[in-house]
């Protein structure tokens, strides 16, 4: 897929859509956003009054991305990704009581409260983590692909990972290995444009990372992350290249977080009118919310209701997670081995 | 007030940026504030509109937690978000309650989170289990009429290895050169032939990523042997095997299981100088979440291999090149499996325990030998796992022999003879009779000259003369 082949995907999207789903399709993809915003918004708020602690990582900005890939996958397909992870648990459907009170470090959280914010794991949706050191998932989410290859269960692997990730090494041993073995891998590269505080054009000698891939001869996309619908195309395109055996596809997704890079960061390294004009004119929720009511699939009611109905989710979430109790003092030493009879 | 970082407890609110009747949204910036470290914007994280400033702007060593404005929700008298039922206003949008003033000022920091900040925590009365529920009972007694056969240590590996790939087709082996080549030091031979690429993998020169992806396959459910062609390469992958491999299943609290072995040799090989002759035994033996082998003989090294890797945990399996081509007695049974976490007293003796593993066990049964000569019978104990470490076997022996030395090849501090001597006078101070001894290699990077590399590494001589030391001879 060429680069401007893709950059024309949104308009071709909204004209070929199957029409009997894609009212019923867009207004969910509206509704895992606003959800995914709005557990973020909340989370960084539980952050500020101190009840989550370390370092939280939120994917506001990027929703269009978990929520459309989400919506190709197919069950038994992996995601893996970093350490910014809520949404794409959230994408995959796991409880936000559950993620919010692992924020909160309570027994009730994904993983009884030991992993916090950044390595949270829930297979049994398909989620494998949720990875606290750079470019460590993409390795390991090879190594699904390579699972996937030896059962031979025509299942997906999608690997996420960001423009700072792009940087390490073993993300080229992977390619490598993926290429050369044709496993059936996606690297999704979520260029928000910023690893932490230095910007793709102060850390990149080829700044177009969908190109990453050449010298391994995987193919590579540039897509726009901040429309669901050019994500959930070209994400589709890009399984069916891997699912069929042709190996791996690389999408580069164009996005961009509003917030920090964690908590703790005083974003110095970028103006606020560029953050401002991001938020005015490319807000993958807004866009989606302007399409719909164009398009006469969901009046300003509606959306009202989705909205109130979502601030209740996290509410909930919220209320349950600063409630929760925390893990019996006895879970300190469950879980390091699989206890064997031997 | 926000806390805006982990560590932060105050700030200064330098600058409001709205002011009262401003209408806001998510993610408009409404104040700055001075943190120990830096200046941050703050973000309103709700719709409404700023009824009333709490704190003006200038204040200093304002609490994380005060509420420093009131945000009225949208076309409501409270934000939805917050519920009657909660004892503060969440700070980051300011007290969106309007009804009541009384919690709004000179909030405690910890007031608005009585409902759900963490309590302090007693330290558990249950102690810690001192290494995962395993190692019960022997080794499986060998049936009368067994034949023993004399094989090479890097034979009962392949043996291993084979055996459990013809048991469990979720069994596969990775690495540089195992397949096509038959293996780096031979131990994969003739897998590939048995067995075919898709189980038998050659994989580039690319330690970090292959080790990566032999973890990934293990997350799905397959049971990788990843091959190093020496541990001294595995030092590129060792993020992987101790971040992914090791900590994984505590991490997801109990959601993944990482079932892999990490194999190959570890420690000095001859006249191979600094970078490919290091013994890792106690960097990998330090790491919650991993077990770790080091087997003596091609015996133990079978049993032990094929227990390693049937277990459902990630294991650091260390052999020694200079054992590969050594024969040893292996009882010709259909599956002779050993138990993980077990020590094995190699020679009986009452006057010092000698402990070692991997090579260092030949030298002590050396040394053995020779201070027998002299009227010294050193029990010499094989530790074969060291984590989960059977040092109540050491400290048992020590009991009835009131002295000990401590043998290992690679270097001294915070190594493995100084955690065995730990434990030995933590359970047994009263019983010595002399300080314990270490011997091991010198404090230097491996040299390459022979007699200094001679000089460097522990031998039965230096084992010899510990002994005696310790026993006053």
């Amino acid at each position: 897929m060429a680069r401007a082949a893709a950059k024309q995907t949104t308009k071709a999207k909204t004209a070929k859509a199957p029409a009997t789903s894609d009212k019923e399709d867009l207004l969910g993809f509206y509704r895992q956003m606003l959800l995914i915003r709005r557990f973020e918004e909340r989370a960084g708020q539980l952050y500020g009054m101190g009840l989550i602690g370390g370092f939280c990582h939120l994917y506001i900005g990027q929703e269009a991305i978990a929520v459309g890939m989400q919506s190709i996958k197919q069950p038994g397909d992996q995601i893996i990704t970093a350490y910014r992870a809520h949404g794409h648990m959230l994408a995959c459907g796991v409880d936000p009581k559950a993620v919010m009170a692992e924020l909160t470090g309570r027994a009730a959280g994904v993983a009884k409260g030991k992993s916090g914010s950044m390595h949270m794991f829930q297979p049994k949706r398909d989620f494998y983590g949720g990875h606290g050191i750079v470019g460590a998932q993409v390795s390991l989410g090879t190594g699904l692909g390579l699972a996937n290859r030896y059962r031979k269960n025509g299942k997906v692997a999608f690997v996420y990972f960001g423009d700072g990730a792009a940087n390490q090494g073993q993300v080229y041993e992977s390619f490598n290995m993926a290429e050369l073995w044709r496993l059936p891998v996606v690297y999704l590269i979520e260029n928000n444009q910023y690893a932490m505080g230095t910007s793709v054009e102060r850390s990149s000698a080829e700044t177009h990372l969908y190109k990453r891939g050449a010298s391994f001869n995987i193919p590579g996309a540039e897509v726009d992350g901040m429309d669901v619908s050019a994500v959930r195309e070209a994400g589709a395109k890009a399984a069916e290249h891997a699912r069929s055996g042709k190996g791996p596809f690389i999408l580069e997704m164009k996005t961009y977080r509003y917030r920090g890079h964690s908590m703790s960061d005083p974003g110095k390294y970028r103006t606020r009118e560029e953050i401002d004009a991001v938020r005015q004119h490319r807000d993958p929720i807004d866009h989606l919310q302007a399409r719909l009511e164009a398009a006469g699939l969901a009046d300003d009611a509606a959306l009202k209701a989705i909205d109130a109905e979502i601030r209740k989710v996290v509410a909930d979430a919220a209320e349950f997670a600063r409630t929760a109790p925390e893990p019996d003092p006895s879970e300190l030493y469950t879980d390091v081995y699989v206890e064997t009879a031997a | 007030m926000p806390a805006l970082s982990p560590t932060m407890e105050e700030g200064t609110l330098s600058k409001w940026l709205v002011k009262a009747g401003d209408k806001v949204r998510s993610g408009d910036v409404i104040a700055e504030i001075e943190t120990d470290k830096a200046t941050m914007e703050v973000e309103a994280v709700d719709e409404g509109v700023v009824e009333e400033i709490l704190v003006p702007e200038g204040t200093e060593e304002v609490k994380v937690n005060t509420p420093i404005a009131r945000l009225k929700g949208d076309g409501e008298a409270s934000s939805p978000s917050s519920k009657p039922a909660d004892p503060s206003p969440p700070a980051g949008e300011g007290g969106p309650r309007s009804g009541s003033d009384e919690g709004s000022r000179g909030n405690s920091a910890d007031v608005p989170t009585s409902a759900g900040k963490p309590t302090e925590t007693p330290h558990p009365s249950a102690s810690p289990p001192p290494s995962p529920a395993r190692g019960e009972g022997n080794d499986p007694d060998i049936p009368a009429g067994a034949k023993l056969t004399k094989v090479s240590v890097r034979d009962a590996l392949r043996d291993a290895m084979a055996e459990e790939m013809r048991r469990d087709e979720t069994v596969f082996l990775m690495g540089e050169e195992v397949a096509q080549y038959q293996g780096a030091y031979k131990v994969s031979r003739d897998l590939l032939q048995e067995f075919g690429p898709e189980r038998i993998i050659d994989t580039p020169i690319t330690e970090h990523g292959f080790t990566g992806l032999g973890v990934g396959a293990s997350m799905a459910g397959l049971k990788p042997i990843v091959e190093f062609m020496t541990f001294n390469f595995a030092m590129q992958a060792i993020d992987q095997i101790i971040n992914s491999a090791a900590k994984s299943r505590y991490m997801s609290g109990g959601q993944i299981q990482c079932s892999i072995v990490f194999r190959g040799p570890n420690g000095a090989a001859s006249r191979a100088a600094a970078q490919h002759s290091q013994d890792y035994s106690s960097w990998y033996a330090h790491v919650p979440g991993l077990i770790v082998i080091a087997p003596y003989d091609a015996a133990d090294a079978k049993g032990l291999l094929k227990a390693a890797i049937r277990d459902p945990n990630p294991v650091v399996f260390l052999e020694h090149e200079m054992m590969y081509g050594h024969e040893f007695d292996v009882p010709d049974v259909e599956d002779w499996v050993l138990p993980i976490g077990r020590a094995k007293i190699r020679r009986a003796g009452t006057d010092v325990t000698v402990t070692a593993h991997s090579r260092m066990v030949g030298f002590a049964l050396e040394a053995a030998e020779q201070l027998a000569k002299a009227g010294i019978e050193a029990e010499v104990i094989d530790l074969r796992t060291l984590r989960p470490l059977d040092y109540m076997t050491v400290v048992e022996s020590v009991k009835k022999t009131n002295r000990l030395v401590a043998c290992e090849e690679g270097w001294g501090p915070m190594g493995v003879g100084a955690e065995v001597i730990a434990r030995v006078i933590e359970h047994a101070f009263d019983y010595l009779d002399a300080p314990p001894a270490r011997v091991h290699q010198e404090d230097v990077p491996l040299p390459y000259a022979a007699n200094l590399e001679a000089l460097s590494l522990p031998s039965v001589d230096r084992i010899v003369k510990a002994a005696k030391a310790v026993c006053y001879r």
